[in-house]
């Protein structure tokens, strides 16, 4: 039956079905990547981030959600120029993450 | 925990109700959705409980459908409320109380405002007089129905013949409340427990037997917001906050669900029959519903109201497994008769979602 109009799609995202194998195995790799406190430094100076929708910060609870695909799509955008690393607060080397989220 | 640190802080959601004597004013859309509830009140209060509870035959619609659909400025629904305490004077009252949560959420906010704003009162009380040569009186107290159905709880609890108990399994029935949105989360002092912990629902389902179900969107909105469901095109938005809460309430298997707002019990019961047409999916157990009702239905059934006098068959999600549950009996043959044995018509049976 066609009611003229229909049921949005749901963006809740339901942790119990989440993969997390992609972040898992970054963690262990890059341990560092648990102290980061979501200060946004790295987007707020991300040269690709002025021009795309590139924003790291978005891209970690990207992959704590288990958005491995869209995450992939997003570091496209990255050039890699390493400003993320030199301003983070925290000291985490964000360029080695990007380079290994790809790998 | 300190016991006395948190008996102070629940004291500040309390609110001091008296005990009679009241204006009472109806809903425009209530009347038109849930027949038997305003009626049901009414007997409950003066009747069963003999409180004493005055109707004016000229009282209006507060004007909040119009002012929530930004189709009236807000100091003409500021008039017609003033009208409406103009004939709450008149008569003798100083003790407020409405059927509908939007007027509920109407006349607080125009209360409010004209504490702050003394001189809009003052140009509301001359657009009156232009108007209709009335003259208002604030009202004294200003309650919402539920508020007074809350306060009375455990006497209609001593009236009580059918509890909200499983008569097969004597377990208490898992009942989902639901608050409307402009009871507290507007005014969060004006209602019973505030946004954030509101009681006044909670307070009848343990009174009368039940088990309250606490789920993740227990606090979501039902989806009405007025201007997202008079558009049709976005009444998908609305369709879709409805679907957001049944899914998270699913794996609880609720019994039933109350209410007590005009808009919540419509589409969170209607929604149910359309989300079944869209994706083939129900909620109940065996191809049927979870009932909405409004708290002076589900009040009318704890004290053995026949189920059609009720109007529960202006639902559209089947109510007789419920009735089973609680062991409450009914004549399916009077289910779609009216007053005097008319006969109203059967409406046609939806295809997914059991309708008997």
């Amino acid at each position: 039956m066609d009611f003229g109009f229909c049921l949005s799609p749901s963006s809740h995202v339901k942790m119990d079905n989440v993969d997390l194998t992609t972040f898992n195995r970054l963690k262990e790799t890059n341990p560092d990547i648990n102290t980061c406190i979501a200060c946004g430094s790295c987007t707020a100076t991300c040269t690709a981030g002025h021009f795309t929708e590139m924003s790291f910060r978005r891209l970690l609870l990207m992959l704590q959600r288990g958005k491995e695909d869209e995450a992939k799509k997003m570091i496209q955008r990255c050039m890699l120029c390493g400003k993320c690393t030199l301003v983070c607060s925290r000291g985490i080397n964000i360029r080695k993450i990007l380079l290994d989220i790809t790998r | 925990m300190i016991i006395e640190g948190k008996q102070k802080i629940w004291a500040d959601y309390q609110k001091d109700i008296p005990n009679d004597h009241y204006f009472y004013v109806r809903s425009c859309i209530r009347q038109a959705f849930w027949p038997g509830s305003e009626v049901t009140f009414l007997d409950i209060t003066r009747n069963k409980l003999g409180k004493d509870f005055y109707e004016n035959p000229y009282h209006t619609t507060c004007g909040g459908i119009a002012y929530h659909s930004d189709t009236i400025p807000q100091e003409t629904a500021m008039t017609i409320i003033a009208r409406q305490f103009a004939l709450m004077h008149e008569s003798g009252y100083e003790n407020y109380v409405c059927s509908c949560i939007t007027s509920f959420g109407c006349y607080t906010e125009t209360l409010e405002t004209w504490h702050e704003y003394p001189e809009l009162e003052a140009i509301i009380r001359q657009y009156l007089w232009d108007s209709c040569k009335k003259e208002f009186a604030k009202p004294k107290y200003l309650a919402h129905a539920s508020d007074l159905i809350y306060k009375f709880r455990f006497d209609i609890a001593k009236q009580m013949k059918f509890p909200l108990v499983n008569v097969k399994t004597g377990k208490p029935l898992k009942v989902v409340e639901h608050i409307g949105c402009h009871y507290s989360k507007m005014f969060p002092s004006k209602g019973f427990g505030g946004a954030e912990y509101p009681h006044v629902l909670v307070g009848m389902i343990e009174a009368w037997g039940g088990e309250v179900v606490d789920y993740p969107e227990r606090r979501h909105c039902c989806g009405f917001g007025f201007r997202q469901y008079f558009v049709q095109a976005n009444r998908g938005y609305s369709e879709s906050n409805t679907h957001k809460k049944f899914e998270s309430m699913e794996p609880y298997e609720p019994d039933l669900i109350i209410t007590n707002c005009p808009g919540c019990p419509y589409f969170l019961d209607r929604w149910q029959y359309v989300i079944a047409e869209q994706t083939g999916k129900t909620y109940g157990k065996n191809g049927y519903g979870i009932p909405a009702l409004t708290y002076e239905e589900v009040a009318g059934l704890v004290m053995g109201y026949d189920p059609w006098d009720l109007g529960l068959q202006m639902h559209q999600v089947a109510i007789e497994p419920l009735l089973e549950k609680m062991g409450i009996p009914y004549d399916p043959k009077k289910k779609y008769q009216g007053l005097n044995g008319k006969d109203l018509g059967q409406p046609m049976c939806p295809s997914c979602i059991k309708s008997v």
